[in-house]
Order: C-alpha cells, then sequence, then structure tokens
C-alpha cells in the first residue's frame, strides 16, 4: 500500500479529494453539491454540445491572451528593474504593495476603461499575472550570485553577452516559478473579470449557475477548471524541478 | 641593477580606497610590485588586507584609486586585459552548462574553429582529470571537481598571466595539498605567470618562486621572500628543512600584522 502511494503520490491525492468530495456530498446533501460520478457525467455531456465550447473558447482566449500580456510585460518590468542593483532595490517594495492591493477594487476601473466584453477580461487577468511574474523576474536578478558576474567580467564578456548568456540563465528558474504562479493567478482573474460584468465564458457561466441554482453546472465547471489548473500546474512544477536541476 | 628577467606585470604606486556606508576605507597600498614573466608568484597576509583588492586591481576588476598598472608594458585599462585568466575562490562554475559547456564557456566567444575549442577541451579536461565528467553538471561534483572545471575554463583561453585568487580555500588539506600538484604541472606545462593571493603560509611556501607578505589594512607588501625551488618541483618539498625555515620566516612577518588584523576596532 505504502509502495504504491509513493509511486504515484499525484495519484493517491487524486482519489483522497475525489473520496473527501463524496462524503462531503453525504454531509451538505443535493441543494449544495453533486457527487463526483454524476458531476463527471455532466461535464461530459456538457463537452459534446457546441454552446458549451463556445465558453471555453471564450475563457481560453481572454487567459491566453492576458497570460501572453503578464510574461511579457511581467519579464520587461522585472528584467529592467532587476537588471540594476538600484533600481532593484528601489522598486522592489513598490512592486510588493502593488501586489498587496485588492484587484477587485479595480474592476469598476477596468470595465469603465475597457467597457463589457473580451478586453476587460483580458486587462483584468494580465492585472493579477503581471506584477508577480514581475515581482519574481526582479528578485530572480538580484539572487544571481555576483560571484557569476565576475567571472563574465574575467572572461570578457560584452554587456549584452552577459546578460543573454548568464544573468539570463542564472536566474531562470525564479523566473520559471514566477511565471508558474502567474499562470495560476491570471486564470484567476480572467475567471474573476468573466463572473462580472461578462457575457460568455466560463465565469460567466458559473454567475448565471449561481442565479438559477444549477448545481450541475456549477459542479462541472468547476470540475473542469480545477482539472486544467491542477494539470498545468503539475505540468509546470515538473518542468520546474528539471530547471532546478540540471543532470537529475 | 638591471635584471636580466623580463617584468610581465607592474604595479606603481597603487592604492585603492573606496567609499562605502561605513565611510572612507583604504583598503590597499600604497603598492609597488613587479612579476617576472613565467614566475609563480604568491601573496599572503593577514585576513582582510586587501589580499583580493590586490588582484582584483591588477585584473581590471576593480580600479586602482590612484597608481598604475601595467601588463605587458601596457597601462591596464577598466576591462580584463586579453591574456588574463581569473581563478576564484567561490564557485564559479555556471550550474545550468555542463562540465564540457563551462569549460568552453569563454572559448566559444573566441574566433575558433570548433576543431581548436573541441582539442583544447580534451586538453584541458584531462590535464585537470575530468574526462570522465564532461556531461555532468555542477551539481552532481565535488568542491573539489568544481573548482577543477573553473580552473579548466581558464586555461583553455591560454592565459599568459593568470591570477588565482584563494582557489584552494573552500577544499580540504589533502585536495589542497594534490591541487598545488596540479598547479605547478599546469604552471611549468603553460608557462604562464602565477600570481597565488592566498592566506595558507604553506601552500604560498610549497608553490611559489617569490611570496610577498602583505601587512593588515591598508595592505602594502612588507617583504618579498624567494624560495630558490627548482622548477620541477612537487608537494613533497614541504619536507626539505628549506621549506620549514621559509614558512616559519614568513609566520615571523605574518604575526604582528595577523594580531593586527584581529584587534578590537580594527573592522
Amino acid at each position: 500500500m505504502r509502495r504504491t502511494i509513493e509511486a504515484n503520490p499525484s495519484l493517491f491525492l487524486v482519489i483522497m479529494l475525489l473520496a473527501l468530495w463524496q462524503i462531503l456530498f453525504w454531509l451538505v446533501g443535493r441543494n449544495a453539491l453533486l457527487p463526483p460520478l454524476e458531476t463527471i457525467l455532466y461535464l461530459a455531456r456538457l463537452l459534446q454540445t457546441a454552446r458549451f465550447w463556445g465558453h471555453i473558447a471564450e475563457t481560453g482566449t481572454a487567459f491566453i491572451v492576458a497570460l501572453a500580456i503578464s510574461i511579457v510585460a511581467g519579464l520587461a518590468i522585472g528584467l529592467a528593474l532587476g537588471i540594476n542593483r538600484m533600481t532593484a532595490e528601489v522598486f522592489e517594495p513598490f512592486l510588493l504593495a502593488s501586489n498587496s492591493i485588492p484587484k477587485i477594487a479595480l474592476y469598476p476601473i477596468v470595465l469603465l476603461i475597457f467597457g463589457i466584453g473580451m478586453p476587460a477580461k483580458i486587462a483584468f487577468g494580465a492585472i493579477h499575472g503581471v506584477v508577480p511574474v514581475a515581482i519574481f523576474t526582479l528578485a530572480a536578478c538580484s539572487n544571481v550570485p555576483p560571484i557569476f558576474f565576475r567571472a563574465a567580467a574575467a572572461m570578457r564578456l560584452t554587456r549584452w553577452d552577459l546578460i543573454r548568456s548568464v544573468l539570463l540563465p542564472a536566474a531562470l528558474p525564479d523566473i520559471f516559478s514566477g511565471i508558474r504562479i502567474g499562470f495560476s493567478l491570471t486564470l484567476i482573474g480572467t475567471i474573476l473579470g468573466e463572473m462580472f460584468g461578462s457575457q460568455s465564458g466560463l465565469g460567466y457561466l458559473l454567475m448565471t449557475a449561481i442565479g438559477l441554482q444549477n448545481i450541475q453546472v456549477i459542479m462541472s465547471v468547476t470540475l473542469l477548471l480545477v482539472l486544467v489548473a491542477a494539470t498545468v500546474n503539475t505540468l509546470l512544477l515538473k518542468q520546474d524541478r528539471r530547471l532546478r536541476q540540471p543532470g537529475g | 641593477m638591471d635584471t636580466p628577467i623580463p617584468i610581465h606585470v607592474s604595479l606603481r604606486g597603487v592604492n585603492r580606497v573606496y567609499e562605502s556606508k561605513l565611510g572612507r576605507t583604504h583598503a590597499l597600498g600604497p603598492i609597488d610590485i613587479d612579476l617576472r614573466r613565467g614566475e609563480f608568484f604568491a601573496v599572503v597576509g593577514p585576513s582582510g588586507c586587501g589580499k583580493s583588492t590586490l588582484l582584483d586591481v591588477i585584473a581590471a576588476l576593480a580600479p586602482p584609486s590612484s597608481g598604475e598598472v601595467t601588463f605587458e608594458g601596457q597601462p591596464i585599462g577598466n576591462t580584463v586585459p586579453n591574456g588574463v585568466g581569473v581563478v576564484f575562490q567561490e564557485n564559479a562554475s555556471f550550474p545550468w552548462l555542463n562540465v564540457a559547456d563551462n569549460i568552453t564557456f569563454g572559448l566559444r566567444r573566441q574566433p575558433l574553429d570548433k576543431a581548436e575549442i573541441e582539442k583544447r577541451l580534451q586538453y584541458a579536461l584531462q590535464l585537470m582529470g575530468l574526462q570522465d565528467f564532461a556531461q555532468a553538471y555542477p551539481s552532481q561534483l565535488s568542491g573539489g571537481m568544481r573548482q577543477r572545471v573553473c580552473i579548466a575554463r581558464t586555461l583553455v583561453m591560454q592565459p599568459r598571466l593568470i591570477l588565482l585568487d584563494e582557489p584552494f580555500g573552500a577544499l580540504d588539506q589533502q585536495t589542497r595539498l594534490l591541487m598545488g600538484d596540479e598547479l605547478l604541472r599546469i604552471w611549468r606545462a603553460t608557462g604562464a605567470t602565477v600570481l597565488l593571493i592566498t592566506h595558507a603560509l604553506d601552500e604560498a611556501a610549497m608553490l611559489a618562486d617569490r611570496v610577498a607578505v602583505m601587512s593588515a589594512r591598508p595592505g602594502r607588501i612588507l617583504e618579498v621572500i624567494e624560495t630558490g625551488w627548482p622548477r620541477e618541483r612537487d608537494s613533497q618539498i614541504v619536507s626539505a628543512p628549506e621549506f620549514g625555515q621559509i614558512t616559519a620566516r614568513l609566520w615571523t612577518l605574518l604575526r604582528a600584522q595577523s594580531m593586527q588584523a584581529l584587534a578590537p576596532g580594527s573592522v
């Protein structure tokens, strides 16, 4: 038994979660939850309808664009500030402070700027992702051991070569962690953005289902989001570990 | 008196003063020394005396506040001169590259063809005993092996002046002695001038042709001692009677300085 768990910890975790879910269902009843099997079957049925795929495509597009913006802008900000030690020290507290703002409070402003629709969702997703990516990138640059720069200077690297061949690869593991966290937060931001002031997407579907007390839809959409987020995050974590331990 | 041995590196009136939160620190100088072409020169001194600053100044990694450093007759600028290689105390191997890529890191930035790079890589791997580890990553190696990688990375550039900043500081005593032997072999094989910064008296006495003893901060050269060792030598000279005499002489000079360096209020 123990050996099976150690060989397959994530499978074990999934089974445990399904069991907990079933127990919780027995406790709270059909008004609030659907049991695992029924949810999976309902989700499978939803996945056969074109309308559901339309919502997925809407959320997927918003999320991918928001993630791309988060990564590109976050990397740019983090690198621009992190390359110089002085700007890093000046701006890091500022970035950390801006990260602690509850972003939902900014949503009315986002809506006023972009109006209801895709641009607002993208903006709201990106707001969530860009700061963590920037913070991690900045910290990653600051954490590169100074000896690497001395060694690079001793090998007469040009400034550009230094950034490309020493700073970036040395900072990559930490930058990648930032992207991993940026992924999760951008997804949260995108779904949140769809829940208020939106007319399509999985977040919108969740909100209307809550209004209609449609437990089946709520549970199916939630399950889908959890599955996607958990799978991608697991893959990113694996890559993260690989970057930290070159050669295994 | 004219010396027939050509001067390779020359320092004249070199000082280094730097500003920090704690105020102005006179770290080094004034220093006047000449390194002869092809010699093995060691610098010993109490901790915090500016030994490493001296190396930084010669390598152009830190500018002197006053004075002049020339390498092969040319004043050095603000980048490490061509022909100078540096090995640091800390592990400077790049963890994202395997041993072979680490060693050829600088080479690949030279206008050299692949065959030449491969030739020099194989030579360095063999010289440093790293043949079986070319594909390994630094995280899979011991501290001594990583330092060999860094030395190899410097050697493949075929420097005419090799600067070593306490390269064996983090290694155990046996490994240090063996690495010392390797350093002597490399020195003979390459014909390069070697400047070794160390706090270990025995290391300096065993390896160098001449040993400079530095004072407590601000670091100045108190005396330069000729060891008189033959060029063909290895760590077994630690049993020669002269070795004891040289080490004793170094310690006599250093003892007072080290006590001064340890005295309260000196830092």
